[in-house]
């Protein structure tokens, strides 16, 4: 086997140096009755050629651009990756290392994982962001927790236009800690309705989407008002970080926490996982915020470095009492979005920005043209909702056949909105394809 | 000093991004605007984010350099216990990377996403079979994640049998994220320490187990690196009040073919991907920590779950007792590709020959430094050895110091400080893909830095010297927080 070294010579003097005769007498302190008789029931080891002809077969069966035009989003965009981020990536220094613990040799890590903090407070506005979490659903739910533990409350008020199986996430996690989750509804231009937080004064947090699950921008500031006058924090969720490349950002609007999801910036959808969960709060909060942080300092010769900081909020020195259970983050994907906010850089952030507006805004208003209802008119990024009425179904398989992914249907997430769509475009699909679907849909 | 593997070669100073490029430059190659501008309501537009504009060229180097202040297990040996820093099989990057799983999109109509459902599908048979389960979920991002699945798990199985029990049990050797994973649930983790001889004695679990306790997390093999022996005793006395037994399988590296723990007695078991299974570990992620049931847990697993119907793979929700959802979608299935990979690539055989070799690698160090290093557990171990620094006590040499010298040396330094029973711990777990040859090169670097801490200490204390940076202020860095620009 190619990744095993030892040969025949090697294992016989090894052997000889522990005082063993065979490979199973190390095994002797486990009982015999502990032991699997037999071999495990797996398919033959494959050779390279094999296994790639094997993985080629699955991957092909996939639906995927160029070849289908996929105008899906709601939480997974297909944005263009550099070749470079890729190329960069790849390096094994940075792939094969471990969580920086000694950072005399782990300074590429650091150094890059302290520009990505930065890059994220500068994006979302805020004054601290930590080294990422698994994905922008549990870092909802840890902002949740984290802003109970600020606030010592342990109700929270969730939008219903927060992505719905971010939602399911935060039930998963808060459920068992008996925290109260109220839903609150969504008003008829598609935001949300903030009102029934007016009366509570027992709420830790407010959390919103935006852009919300139906693309609409909501308002940030109003709804941090609100919260901050019944003692609550806002919390604030997103699944598309580029909309903060045209739109205010959260931290200008009196947000307390931002957390959400970062695969926009360089990282492949890859089927929804692995993602990368952006997190970002007050400077004043930062003892309670969960997650790693890198921050900067000097070596015994005062030259400037970095190293894991505050690690006292973490488990593996508190166990039990630990703000979170995290242990690592998703390191390699916030490097890659570092290295995407990079390569793009803050013009082209803001001009990659206003094309996937605008792209959508042609879509919705060809939609409009060719008698679609757009059932919401509060601002959207890049995408939004449009009613295809009730017998769409058919036609949408239709269009499957021709390659076309006419968005998703939102009727398993809001029973009332049947016959509605999520559609989403991104920069990766021209005004030809975009044509191409509204005949489609028309037919 | 003779010469060593470790040596300073032309490495460049770098700095930080926005000390770089120029406003105007992009990296990007932006796609040709195809439609018009809309109008939108000045309001809500926002200043954009303050960032750097680079080249590509920019970007390329500054990245390529900071690459090389970072050491990998393709740089070199990566001793780190309890971590499984093993070799990370190239050709699973590029299955992983294939268009059809990289670009596809979770919400797929299911009929267009066959070729990912029957990866996982398989991966789930796969992990079942090697840890003698029946059922597993890949939903959990991290091993970290894998234990509060477990924990929900456990607790969901209680309260659907009318009990609520409040406590959990969890050994002193225990990874910091098992009490920590415990808490988040609501459970009360009550501590026991393990027996003179590193393991848990199975009458001190008979005599705390009782109808209030949820069960036990235990790490087999332990963080020691010791078989759990008294396992399927341990097994039978929680089992007897009604309890559940977790095993944390950061360890499995060990005992791949060679034990089942779904056979001897555990209920449920979360895997590292990242460990095990050869995916890299990024520099602190993305993992991945699937976790294997036994039957009677099935009906609680993270939804949605992937079934199959005749040929068809399906994803279904319809498991109404089910702990919810872990992630946003169905776990890190990039990294799920290249775990299903190494399974493939190993076959039944090579797994097992990957732990012979772990373990013959770990005793062979064991064995090799017994002069020089203290063995707090001086018996047979399993993948990992744990020394401390209590020889190097009169010579006022910690195992820190030992630590960051064998940086100068070459090599990545052990886990050092854990497991919390052995103070001053060097916890050393070699794997299967380093080769006879390199680990005689550490072992030697190891007995010189012990030699060199009666000779000449002060080269231990003032190490490293090699590395781009020397010992950091962490104390600092932690009194005032120093953490974006």
């Amino acid at each position: 086997m190619r990744y095993l070294p030892h040969t025949e010579e090697d294992i016989i003097s090894m052997l000889r140096a522990v005082d063993a005769e065979t490979i199973d007498d190390l095994f002797s302190m486990i009982p015999e009755d502990c032991k699997t008789k037999g071999s495990l029931n797996l398919p033959e080891a494959m050779t390279e050629w094999e296994l790639n002809a094997f993985m080629d077969n699955l991957a092909e069966k996939m639906a995927v651009s160029p070849k289908y035009k996929v105008f899906i989003g709601a939480g997974s965009y297909n944005h263009y990756i550099p070749e470079s981020v890729s190329y960069l990536l790849g390096r094994s220094e940075f792939s094969t290392a471990y969580t920086p613990y000694q950072p005399e040799i782990s300074q590429g890590t650091l150094q890059a994982i302290y520009e990505y903090q930065t890059l994220v407070t500068r994006l979302l506005g805020m004054e601290v962001a930590n080294a990422s979490m698994y994905d922008g659903a549990s870092a909802l739910a840890e902002a949740l927790l984290m802003a109970a533990r600020v606030t010592k409350r342990k109700k929270v008020a969730i939008s219903g236009l927060i992505h719905p199986h971010y939602r399911d996430v935060v039930r998963t996690y808060l459920e068992p800690g008996d925290y109260e989750i109220v839903e609150l509804p969504r008003l008829e231009n598609g935001k949300t309705d903030i009102s029934a937080v007016a009366g509570m004064d027992d709420c830790a947090a407010v959390a919103i989407q935006s852009p919300n699950f139906f693309g609409c921008i909501e308002d940030i500031r109003e709804t941090g008002e609100i919260a901050h006058e019944s003692g609550a924090l806002l919390i604030l969720s997103f699944t598309e970080p580029l909309a903060y490349g045209l739109f205010k950002n959260p931290g200008c609007q009196g947000t307390d926490i931002v957390c959400g999801e970062g695969q926009s910036f360089g990282i492949p959808q890859s089927f929804g996982g692995p993602g990368l969960g952006m997190f970002a709060c007050r400077k004043k909060h930062v003892r309670d915020m969960p997650g790693r942080l890198v921050g900067k300092t000097t070596d015994m010769d005062g030259k400037a470095g970095f190293v894991l900081t505050l690690a006292t909020r973490e488990q593996h020195i508190r166990r039990e009492k630990a703000k979170s259970n995290i242990c690592t983050n998703n390191s390699l994907c916030a490097l890659a979005s570092a290295m995407y906010m990079a390569s793009v850089g803050g013009t082209g952030m803001r001009e990659l920005a206003c094309l996937n507006y605008d792209k959508a805004e042609y879509l919705k208003r060809a939609l409009r043209e060719a008698g679609f209802e757009i059932p919401f008119d509060s601002p959207t990024f890049n995408e939004f909702v449009v009613n295809f009425g009730e017998g769409f179904k058919e036609r949408y398989k239709k269009l499957m056949e021709e390659l076309i992914i006419a968005g998703i249907p939102l009727d398993s997430w809001y029973p009332d909105l049947s016959g509605h769509y999520l559609l989403c475009v991104t920069e990766t699909i021209g005004r030809a394809e975009m044509d191409n679907l509204i005949k489609g849909v028309r037919a | 000093m003779k010469e060593l593997q470790g040596t300073s070669g032309l490495i460049f100073n770098e700095p930080l991004l926005w000390e770089k490029g120029k406003k105007g430059r992009s990296g990007f190659s932006m796609p040709r605007r195809d439609v018009v501008p809309s109008p939108l309501d000045e309001r809500l537009v926002g200043d954009g984010p303050d960032f750097p504009d680079l080249s590509e060229v920019d970007v390329t180097r500054h990245y390529t350099r900071l690459s090389q202040w970072n050491f990998g297990v393709d740089t070199g040996m990566y001793p780190l216990g309890s971590c499984t820093m093993k070799y990370n099989p190239k050709i699973n990057e590029r299955e992983a990377s294939l268009p059809g799983f990289a670009g596809a999109h979770p919400l797929l109509p299911q009929e267009l996403s066959q070729g990912t459902l029957e990866l996982m599908y398989l991966l789930e048979e796969y992990l079942a079979e090697i840890t003698g389960m029946d059922a597993v979920t890949l939903q959990p991002a991290a091993g970290a994640h894998g234990e509060l699945a477990g924990m929900l798990l456990m607790q969901a199985y209680h309260k659907s049998g009318g009990s609520n029990r409040s406590k959990i049990i969890v050994p002193d050797t225990a990874h910091g994220t098992n009490p920590a994973s415990a808490a988040l649930c609501g459970f009360q983790p009550v501590a026991i320490k393990s027996g003179e001889d590193g393991i848990i004695p199975a009458e001190i679990i008979a005599a705390l187990m009782d109808e209030e306790t949820a069960g036990i997390m235990i790490t087999n093999p332990n963080t020691l690196g010791l078989f759990e022996e008294n396992i399927r005793r341990i097994a039978e006395i929680v089992h007897s009040k009604g309890g559940l037994v977790y095993g944390d399988g950061a360890n499995m590296n060990a005992v791949m073919g060679i034990v089942q723990m779904g056979k001897i007695g555990f209920d449920i078991m979360h895997l590292n991907l990242h460990k095990t299974f050869s995916t890299p570990h990024g520099g602190g992620g993305p993992g991945s920590g699937p976790v294997c049931v036994k039957s009677k847990l099935e009906p609680f697993l993270p939804v949605p779950r992937v079934i199959k119907k005749g040929n068809e793979y399906l994803l279904s929700g319809d498991f109404p007792e089910s702990i919810g959802k872990l992630q946003a979608f169905y776990g890190n299935f990039g990294v799920m590709i290249k775990a299903c990979s190494y399974i493939m690539s190993m076959g039944s055989d090579g797994l097992k020959r990957a732990s012979q070799l772990a373990v013959l690698n770990a005793n062979y160090i064991k064995e090799s430094l017994r002069d020089v290093l203290y063995l707090p557990y001086d018996k047979e171990c399993m993948h990992e050895c744990v020394f401390s620094d209590k020889l190097q006590e009169t010579q006022k040499i910690t195992t820190l110091d030992m630590a960051k010298r064998l940086m100068d040396y070459g090599f990545h330094p052990p886990t050092i400080y854990f497991p919390l029973v052995v103070h001053g711990a060097m916890m050393i777990e070699p794997t299967e893909t380093e080769s006879k040859e390199d680990i005689d090169r550490f072992i030697q670097a190891l007995k010189d830095i012990t030699a060199e801490a009666g000779e000449n200490p002060d080269l231990l204390k003032t190490a490293p010297v090699r590395p781009k940076l020397r010992r950091l202020d962490e104390t600092t860095a932690a009194r005032k927080p120093h953490l974006a620009e």
